[in-house]
């Protein structure tokens, strides 16, 4: 015998389905297909022209450490390529900790505002992503340049003799890069702050803690989910970026993203850039897994507040 | 200012906000709170109490005066160096702490060994009664429970004054009351000083040795309980505290003269008298001295009972009265009755 609850849950049950069905169609056709398609390419011969042959190969994968010495066959360690995983890793960390150092006191200042000001200062932060990336950076080539407002100003006034090489280098990326995603810090760290109460810091300092065991032992406990999820929204795009490096690090100083954009382009190497992004998504995948531990660990004894 | 003095305030003023618009929420403070006591600053909200709490604690700075602790002249020491803590009205847990590391937090930030502070800590615990509860995160705690764990956390240091703003005010009736007998217990246990902020007269009056009434910034009146009701020095701590009855008054040939003509003797000088509701009694009309009144209404109130009378001039004066045995009353509004107020218990105030 049915129940009449019985019939109500399955009706609800298959409109929940019919509900969710664009989501998912979405997430099928535009999340995972692509990346089916990317996974499928990684495993094929490469075509002479670009594109793909149909055949299976490891080549892809195998190309991403090693590479094929082109006279006796002979698989050597890529030096090359290491230089550009180790470089993207080691970029991205510190994009990550300037966004950090700089976007802490930041959105500090901000979430400490009169809540009525605090709207105009998150729009003043977010002004600049309404602008093109391109423009952006190469705004900062413009800045850094040989040429430039920094190289021009040190040589008038008399405290340089030759302008300064700032420009295509390692040091260039990492400004352009914390520049450009210093918001993406900023924006959860003030989300954090907002909610932190700020009455833990007079029972803080009541209790003999002096500013920095305030900040040390409560503050950045407390803001941490906070932390961790600017660290992961600065952290991620880093590792793939492709216009900063390119504009500001020149030709010789390739990340991930410009070293996948060679494989497709003049590379010709298309199992090789797929295998290489299957790559990216792994690290990240791996580092957000770190994320979410540290998460867990810092929720234990948290309870609401978090 | 002696050496008994756990905390003297000498002429504090503080003013808020600048020129046209500052308020002054404290104006000319002078106060001793001695060693060991209990003393609890009483007043409306808006009174400067919680203000005055604050400078003591070091969370703000007095715009003018001086606050010496234990003799020592702590006006311009930051928190973190005043030997005082604080339970806090919110309680202020830090909520990603157990209840042990919370109570053993000044403890670890003053630099004490582990030993020392797990040792501390566990004597906290067990003097809140926490025991069992010790490796709990303070969001899984009652509001009672909470209360003890801000307690112990502010005593684990031994502080030479603790201060407690309002600490009672978020619980219900009957935790409320269990409180007041476990704050008055842990004082006498720890001998510490403790200042305590509250706008529930009955609380001040149940708790404290001394009570300091504010109102409007000022300090009223500074008294035992037993003075501050019997013997409150103004219209506003009489009023505040506890019920009374107010009767304007002239001079008469031998006491005081009732607006309508009849003399009563009274304590005190002032244009206003004032006698408790439980100081008047209602009696024959032909009694001598008795004051002619006639019954307004009755209010019942279980064991008691409310008697609004109003006298030959129109003034409202209530009694309070015993029921008697069986319940009735005997009277009924509109009885013409006689007023006599009890022996020293009328005073005169200022208005």
């Amino acid at each position: 015998m049915s129940r009449p609850e019985d019939t109500l849950r399955r009706r609800s049950d298959r409109n929940g389905w019919l509900l969710s069905a664009p989501a998912l169609a979405l997430l099928v056709f535009a999340a995972s297909g692509p990346l089916m398609i990317v996974l499928v390419y990684s495993f094929l011969e490469k075509g002479q022209y670009g594109n793909v042959i149909w055949e299976f190969s490891l080549d892809g994968w195998v190309g991403i450490l090693f590479s094929r010495d082109i006279f006796d066959g002979t698989l050597n360690l890529a030096d090359a390529h290491m230089t550009i995983f180790w470089r993207s890793v080691k970029l991205s960390l510190l994009t990550t900790l300037i966004t950090f150092t700089l976007g802490f006191p930041t959105a500090w200042f901000i979430a400490t505002r009169p809540p009525a000001q605090r709207a105009l200062w998150l729009f003043l932060m977010t002004i600049p992503f309404w602008t093109n990336l391109l423009i952006r950076t190469f705004a900062i080539g413009e800045i850094l340049r040989t040429e430039g407002l920094i190289n021009t100003a040190l040589l008038k006034t008399g405290l340089i003799a030759a302008p300064i090489q700032m420009l295509y280098n390692e040091g260039a990326v990492l400004v352009g890069m914390a520049y450009v995603y210093l918001p993406l810090m900023v924006l959860p760290l003030f989300a954090a702050i907002e909610r932190f109460d700020m009455r833990l810091l007079e029972a803080a300092y009541d209790l003999y803690a002096s500013r920095m065991q305030v900040l040390r032992h409560v503050i950045l406990p407390i803001v941490k989910p906070g932390i961790v999820a600017g660290s992961i929204l600065v952290f991620v795009p880093s590792l793939g970026a492709y216009v900063t490096p390119r504009i500001l690090g020149g030709g010789k100083n390739m990340m991930i993203g410009n070293f996948i954009e060679l494989q497709f382009g003049q590379g010709r190497n298309w199992p090789l850039g797929a295998a290489l992004s299957m790559t990216l998504l792994v690290i990240v995948t791996v580092a957000l897994l770190f994320y979410v531990r540290a998460i867990n660990r810092s929720g234990s004894g948290g309870g609401s507040h978090g | 200012m002696t050496s008994q003095d756990a905390v003297t305030a000498q002429n504090v003023v503080k003013s808020f906000g600048q020129g046209k618009v500052a308020v002054r929420a404290l104006d000319d403070v002078s106060l001793s709170i001695r060693k060991g006591e209990f003393f609890t600053l009483l007043g409306p909200s808006g009174c400067g109490k919680t203000t005055l709490l604050r400078l003591i604690a070091g969370f703000e700075m007095p715009s003018g005066g001086t606050i010496l602790l234990d003799g020592q002249d702590v006006t311009t020491l930051p928190p973190n160096r005043r030997p005082v803590n604080t339970v806090f009205q919110s309680y202020a847990l830090f909520p990603h702490l157990t209840v042990r590391e919370n109570v053993g937090f000044a403890l670890k930030m003053q630099g004490r060994d582990r030993a020392e502070v797990e040792d501390r800590t566990n004597r906290m615990l067990a003097l809140v009664k926490m025991e069992e509860l010790a490796d709990r995160a303070t969001a899984q705690l009652s509001g009672g429970q909470q209360q003890r764990v801000a307690l112990a956390r502010a005593l684990a240091p031994q502080p030479k004054v603790l201060l407690l703003d309002e600490p009672l005010s978020a619980l219900d009736l009957k935790l409320r009351k269990e409180m007041q007998v476990e704050l008055k217990r842990l004082q006498k246990e720890t001998g510490i000083t403790f200042v305590f902020v509250t706008h529930d007269q009955e609380e001040a009056l149940t708790m404290s040795d001394r009570i300091g009434v504010m109102s409007a910034g000022r300090l009223q009146q500074v008294a035992t309980p037993r003075e501050i009701y019997t013997a409150p020095i103004n219209r506003f701590v009489a009023g505040f505290i506890g019920e009374t009855n107010f009767l304007p008054v002239t001079k008469g040939a031998d006491g005081a003269r009732l607006g309508c003509g009849a003399e009563v003797t009274a304590l005190g000088e002032g244009p206003v008298l004032t006698v408790r509701p439980e100081q008047v009694g209602v009696v024959a009309t032909d009694q001598p001295g008795a004051i002619a009144a006639t019954v307004d209404t009755l209010i019942y109130f279980g064991t008691d009972m409310h008697v609004h009378l109003r006298l030959s001039d129109g003034a409202a004066l209530v009694a309070r009265l015993p029921l008697p045995p069986g319940g009735d009353p005997g009277i009924a509004a509109g009885d013409g009755v006689g007023v006599a107020f009890a022996p020293g218990a009328a005073r005169l105030i200022g208005d």
